[in-house]
């Protein structure tokens, strides 16, 4: 079977500043793979270009078995959802109106969101908590609650790989483990794959297949979690000592 | 979410709406024109002076006045998508000013009412063009950027425009300001404009969806596969040749491109693919109801249709304004 996402000899940059150099992974059907790193190593722009939104400086990706230029936009949009950073709301929009963005990609020129699809987007505002707010205005809603929201559209959209930038930001504890249980739910029962920027070790730990640390000046390790999250390669990446504690078969980190 | 079928509904309903306006149009005015007179003057070739002033006068000042508003709502529409800033208008980036100038500078040399035609049309592409190429400059295409740049290019049209008014001939001023403010007076043939409308609507509806989604940032837009980039180039020159045939026609009349998407917005969401027939609907009765006060209200003097656009147009402005404090 082909990979999800396939990464090859990725060399990424911003400006002068090198984020990427030489990358290289297959994310399979089923993974989670964690990006951790500093504030401005670049890990947005990283996503980005796993996207196939940004042009990387060399190197090959193939989604599905296929390079972004051969899928077009509209097919690369059916298989791969992006959750941005920021969630833009110049205008007045309501919940079940945003949650129904996600299906743009799988409507026709002229169609319209259909039974189908709101009965998806419904769906999606349910897994995220939202149920019964589809009416209300998104510029009535929390940070938390517009975060929640952007998701429920990046679930309606339906796409194998998830490339999620900070998917816990704005989130309460109860919500970030509740969004993090969703989306493993998803891996494990749809066979989708998801890349996701994550701040939190712990949560990383726990609800990864793989992870990415990137260190800054090119330099990038990637590999299965437990050989990957170990304390002093944190240390060195956070650049604050973490110390590792074990309960039972547990592991956690702790900073110092 | 509105259907497919309110959809319909609304824009039906704006139909009647502008169809009303254009037959008031055609009726209103220093000579009354019964039904029954003007239906044998638009279908029945009836002749007589009624007959005449309706089909030679009023249909097609009344046509002009419907496309211009039309045209002014839709550009005002998309620009307010294109700058992702409900407050921009279709004058936001500088093509009034273009026109203008070019208007203005027609005028200062006396030159026939084609020319001052001429000159409007490519002011506005000039300064279409310059605030494109500008803001393109680093291929950095923000909406910041490009809102600067027209301001900077409108900022500077306005000065040429002083000067213009400050050197012209006493008897050219008038004329020049009804300019400035908008007239349908000198309107000429409504067919240019309504083509351009045409165009227009069926340029934008198919890729409706597409500017829902521009409203919601770049990277959001671009990762639902919609092309961003292309996106906003044409809509930028679609809405400035919209402007642009609107303003040759009809002079620079203020508000209409503002005050309507605005309203259109509010009693109908900002789902784009009803959002855009409507402005253009609502806009092309609004400009046409406003031309027929502007030359009944003191009639036989007739009004700038602009001065009346503006007073209808700050009230409801400032209260929206106070209303939604969610503007930006």
């Amino acid at each position: 079977m082909t990979a999800l996402l396939t990464v090859r000899d990725l060399d990424v940059n911003i400006g002068n500043v090198r984020v990427a150099a030489g990358l290289g992974f297959d994310l399979a059907a089923g993974e989670r793979l964690a990006i951790l790193g500093r504030n401005g190593t670049g890990k947005t722009t990283l996503l980005a270009t796993l996207a196939g939104l940004r042009a990387p400086e060399a190197g090959a990706l193939a989604l599905c078995g296929e390079s972004y230029e051969a899928l077009g936009t509209r097919r690369a949009a059916q298989l791969r959802g992006l959750l941005p950073q920021g969630h833009i709301d110049a205008f007045q929009s309501t919940v079940l109106e945003t949650a129904l963005i996600g299906r743009h990609p799988h409507l026709g020129r002229w169609g319209w969101e259909g039974r189908e699809d709101e009965r998806l987007a419904r769906e999606a505002l349910a897994a995220v908590d939202l149920a019964g707010l589809g009416a209300r205005e998104v510029h009535t809603l929390s940070g938390g609650e517009r975060q929640r929201l952007a998701i429920a559209a990046l679930l309606a959209q339906q796409p194998k790989l998830y490339l999620l930038d900070e998917p816990l930001a704005h989130l309460d504890l109860n919500h970030q483990v509740a969004i993090l249980e969703l989306l493993s739910r998803r891996t494990r029962e749809d066979g989708v794959g998801i890349v996701m920027v994550l701040h939190d070790v712990n949560f990383a730990l726990r609800y990864a297949d793989r992870a990415l640390l990137l260190f800054g000046e090119g330099r990038t390790q990637e590999g299965p979690v437990d050989a990957v999250l170990r304390a002093e390669a944190l240390t060195r990446l956070f650049g604050h000592p973490l110390r590792e504690r074990r309960e039972g078969a547990a592991r956690y980190f702790l900073p110092d | 979410m509105p259907t497919r079928r309110r959809a319909l509904l609304v824009i039906l309903l704006l139909a009647l709406l502008g169809l009303a306006s254009l037959i008031a149009a055609l009726a209103a005015g220093s000579l009354p024109v019964a039904p029954a007179e003007l239906a044998a003057a638009l279908f029945g070739g009836g002749e007589g002076v009624a007959a005449d002033v309706v089909r030679e006068l009023r249909l097609p000042r009344a046509l002009a006045a419907f496309a211009c508003g039309a045209l002014l709502a839709l550009a005002g529409a998309l620009m307010q998508v294109l700058l992702r800033n409900p407050l921009a208008d279709p004058y936001v980036l500088g093509i009034s000013g273009g026109a203008s100038v070019g208007a203005l500078a027609a005028m200062l040399f006396g030159l026939p009412l084609v020319f001052v035609h001429g000159g409007a049309f490519s002011g506005a592409l000039a300064a279409t063009l310059l605030v494109f190429g500008l803001a393109r400059g680093d291929g950095s295409w923000t909406q910041t950027r490009l809102l600067l740049t027209g301001v900077i290019v409108a900022a500077g049209c306005g000065a040429a425009v002083a000067l213009i008014l400050s050197v012209a001939p006493e008897r050219e001023l008038r004329g020049m300001l009804f300019w400035l403010m908008g007239d349908l007076a000198h309107a000429g043939s409504a067919w240019p404009a309504l083509a351009m409308l045409a165009c227009g609507i069926l340029a934008t509806l198919p890729f409706a969806r597409d500017l829902n989604l521009l409203a919601r940032g770049d990277l959001a837009a671009r990762a639902l596969g919609v092309p961003v980039a292309r996106l906003r180039a044409g809509v930028y020159l679609l809405a400035s040749l919209a402007t642009a045939a609107a303003v040759t026609t009809a002079g620079s009349v203020g508000f209409v491109g503002l005050i309507v998407p605005h309203l259109v917005r509010l009693a109908i969401g900002n789902d784009q693919r009803v959002l855009l027939p409507a402005a253009a609907l609502a806009g092309g009765a609004l400009l046409t109801l406003a031309d027929t006060l502007a030359r009944t209200l003191f009639g036989p003097q007739q009004l700038p249709v602009g001065v009346l656009t503006a007073l209808i147009g700050v009230p409801v402005f400032l209260f929206l304004l106070t209303r939604s404090p969610k503007t930006s």
